[in-house]
């Protein structure tokens, strides 16, 4: 199946950076009165920072202010948001193993490919399948680098009706057609027969439930849900349908351009993140997974047909490689945002770009796809998960918005083929002779 | 059958284990923290023993049946020993994060103390050495072409080679004696993961002393649990001691980390009060 552009964006959606929750940032940049709620911290800083009256480097004034408890407080969101992260990330890749695992359909090589991918490999020529999955990279990289390029450019000029078409037009194939052909292959593996009016109604339900509560307002938990399961099939497509070595290629440029998007000053992603942040603008509140988001009912509508300058400041830029969300949906970011400051609630969580839920995924799905072994799975599982943490860790010392892909997926292609190649035959071994280490 | 071989050694392998994460260590996010980086280490430490013995195998004759077992018994050894090594280096890191991770935790929870780093870290261990040697196990008899269905012949493929042992997978083994295996592996993945949660404690609690001597038991322990399971699969030999040692290890952990026979005492008097009184 060769995949449409919409699809292109889907996986353009992948955010590499790990939001940081960092209200630091943005109010004591463009608020100069303390007592406005701003989109802050939690409360416990509130009464803190309002001592301060600049703008500006407060991390700095906050280490050198005597009471070492502010520098406390700026860690405080440590632990309680990594598990928010780790929950979500491993559901994604449970659902995306266990269909691996049961639905062979996923795992079956055909011959058609990504448009993305124009290169056939074949196993038979092992220096030509390394230079086709090289280019392979190249393409895709490319077209990722180019696509995000537009994005910036999109969102520089405004053209957020436009963005959010597009937007709008890739979740659509996500949640009706990748949906609907996921639920056919599992029918198909376990013989459940099914009549196509009623599939109609089930995957119209979940469709539209789903575009509701991803671009416009929904249930905290409900968005949640759907972003891991859009992440679950997107997984799935490339897993299905990358080539064998240039995946693990694909996963590895992907981490080194996710970060040097978002650490070079003229990275795309960085540039993308500060135009936000000087706009007081959510980024693409849909394309992100965020982890503690208090919905209000009723919140003020009247910040609706605000320009985009109106809307509440972002939560600081969890980066997403597409670009704004149209008004309604940086409107109700800002809604979001707007009650989950009014209602003093505590800290807000941390975003992740649906993007490392998807190569996190691929990393996994594809770990458990070849081979067979659970070990390796595993393996990789944990080293996913420690480098999600040992971002967010970075994240709380740096607190400026980080790639998320480079350290888990370092680890995890470390732990794959150390796993794959050097622990199976070592535990098959003591398998075989029923020794325990 | 299948089944309930898959779901009888899955819970005896793993019961415990679960339940003790579930009641002491799912509530603390800290802990689940501390609890996975603890399986990574285990990890860390099984990829260079694997590293090592590949190499020593790579090296060697490979047609040598005796010197590869020699070999499979050195990495055994060798294993254990870099597993004692990496308990040691994740409690040099979990001493130097205290600060840290005092200041990471919410500000009324309290922080972690070193006692309960060492059961969470030594449970990390045995969560991924049990995971390790169960999984596939479980997962074999789960799937299609069970075990046993080819009669009384045993095939065991012996070799290091990767395409080799995946035709291990498919052991032919007697109908009768296959779930017997897979229950011993359960029973010794029970035991071994609970040996770990001990050790992990008598470990910190050496190093926090500086009770070389507890250390060293420890170590020696390790390797001896390592030496009995060579015994395998005269499990007679095996499994009784080493549910000894860890019923040792038990008893001496709870003393080690400051219970009593007063503090059970006053568990079981408290629990019988607060039932009469409810």
């Amino acid at each position: 199946m060769n995949t449409s552009d919409s699809e292109e964006d889907s996986y353009n959606e992948r955010s590499s950076l790990v939001q940081c929750e960092s209200p630091t940032i943005p109010s004591y940049n463009q608020d100069h009165d303390m007592s406005l709620p701003q989109e802050t911290d939690t409360k416990r800083r509130r009464p803190v920072s309002s001592g301060l009256d600049e703008p500006g480097p407060v991390e700095r004034e906050r280490a050198s202010t005597p009471d070492g408890e502010e520098e406390e407080l700026t860690l405080k969101y440590g632990a309680k948001h990594v598990i928010m992260l780790f929950i979500p990330v491993t559901l994604c890749m449970v659902v995306v193993v266990a269909t691996i695992k049961s639905v062979s359909f996923y795992t079956e090589k055909t011959s058609q490919r990504l448009i993305y991918t124009p290169f056939e490999e074949d196993p038979n020529y092992v220096g030509q399948r390394l230079l086709y999955s090289l280019l392979n990279t190249m393409v895709m990289i490319s077209v990722i680098v180019v696509m995000t390029i537009i994005l910036v450019v999109l969102y520089k000029y405004r053209c957020y009706k436009f963005i959010h078409g597009w937007l709008i037009l890739s979740s659509l194939m996500l949640l009706f057609w990748f949906s609907f052909m996921y639920l056919g292959e599992v029918f198909k593996t376990y013989n459940v027969a099914m009549d196509y009016p009623t599939l109609a109604m089930i995957i119209w339900n979940f469709g539209v439930v789903g575009m509701i509560c991803i671009h416009w307002k929904g249930p905290l938990r409900l968005q949640q849900a759907y972003l891991i399961v859009i992440s679950a099939l997107m997984a799935l497509i490339f897993i299905k349908y990358l080539p064998e070595w240039s995946a693990w290629v694909i996963l590895g440029a992907i981490s080194i351009y996710d970060l040097i998007a978002v650490l070079c000053p003229k990275g795309p992603l960085r540039m993308l993140v500060e135009t936000a942040q000087e706009r007081n603008e959510p980024i693409f509140p849909a394309l992100i997974y965020s982890s503690a988001m208090v919905w209000m009912v009723g919140m003020a509508d009247s910040s609706n047909p605000d320009s985009a300058d109106e809307r509440l400041r972002n939560e600081g830029g969890a980066l997403a490689q597409e670009g704004v969300e149209s008004e309604d949906d940086a409107a109700q970011g800002g809604r979001r945002r707007c009650s989950a400051e009014e209602d003093l609630e505590e800290d807000r969580g941390v975003k992740l770009g649906l993007g490392d839920f998807i190569f996190y995924s691929v990393l996994v799905g594809k770990a458990a796809a070849t081979g067979g072994d659970w070990n390796t799975t595993l393996a990789c599982f944990v080293a996913i998960l420690i480098g999600l943490c040992l971002t967010l860790l970075l994240l709380a010392i740096f607190k400026k918005a980080l790639p998320a892909l480079p350290i888990s997926i370092t680890f995890g292609l470390v732990f794959y083929f150390s796993t794959d190649n050097l622990v199976r035959p070592f535990m098959d071994s003591l398998a075989a002779h029923q020794y325990y280490i | 059958m299948t089944l309930a071989v898959f779901f009888g050694c899955a819970f005896i392998a793993f019961g415990p284990a679960f339940a003790l994460f579930v009641f002491t260590i799912a509530k603390d996010p800290l802990r689940v923290i501390i609890l996975i980086a603890g399986a990574f280490f285990w990890l860390l430490s099984l990829l260079l023993s694997s590293l090592v013995w590949f190499i020593a195998i790579k090296a060697s004759n490979s047609q040598d049946l005796t010197l590869q077992r020699g070999l499979l018994i050195f990495g055994v050894f060798f294993s254990v020993l870099l597993q004692e090594v990496f308990r040691f280096t994740y409690y040099r890191l979990l001493r130097k994060a205290t600060e840290g991770l005092a200041a990471i935790t919410d500000d009324d929870g309290s922080a972690i103390s070193v006692r309960q780093m060492a059961y969470v870290a030594g449970l990390g261990f045995g969560i991924m050495s049990g995971a390790f040697s169960m999984i596939n196990v479980l997962s074999d008899s789960l799937g299609p072409g069970t075990v046993g269905i080819f009669g009384d012949s045993q095939y065991y493929f012996i070799t290091a080679d990767m395409p080799s042992s995946k035709i291990f997978r498919r052991v032919k083994t007697n109908l009768k004696s296959s779930s017997l295996i897979q229950k011993m592996r359960a029973l010794m993945t029970l035991a071994l993961t609970l040996l770990h949660t001990f050790w992990g404690v008598l470990f910190f609690e050496g190093c926090e002393k500086s009770c070389w001597w507890v250390i060293a038991a420890v170590v020696s322990l390790h390797l001896l649990v390592a030496g009995l399971s060579l015994l395998n699969p005269l499990y007679e030999g095996s499994l009784p001691p080493v549910y000894g040692i860890t019923l040792l290890m038990g008893v001496w952990a709870f003393f080690s980390s400051g219970g009593s026979l007063h503090s059970l005492n006053a568990l079981c008097t408290r629990r019988k009060a607060e039932g009469e009184s409810s």
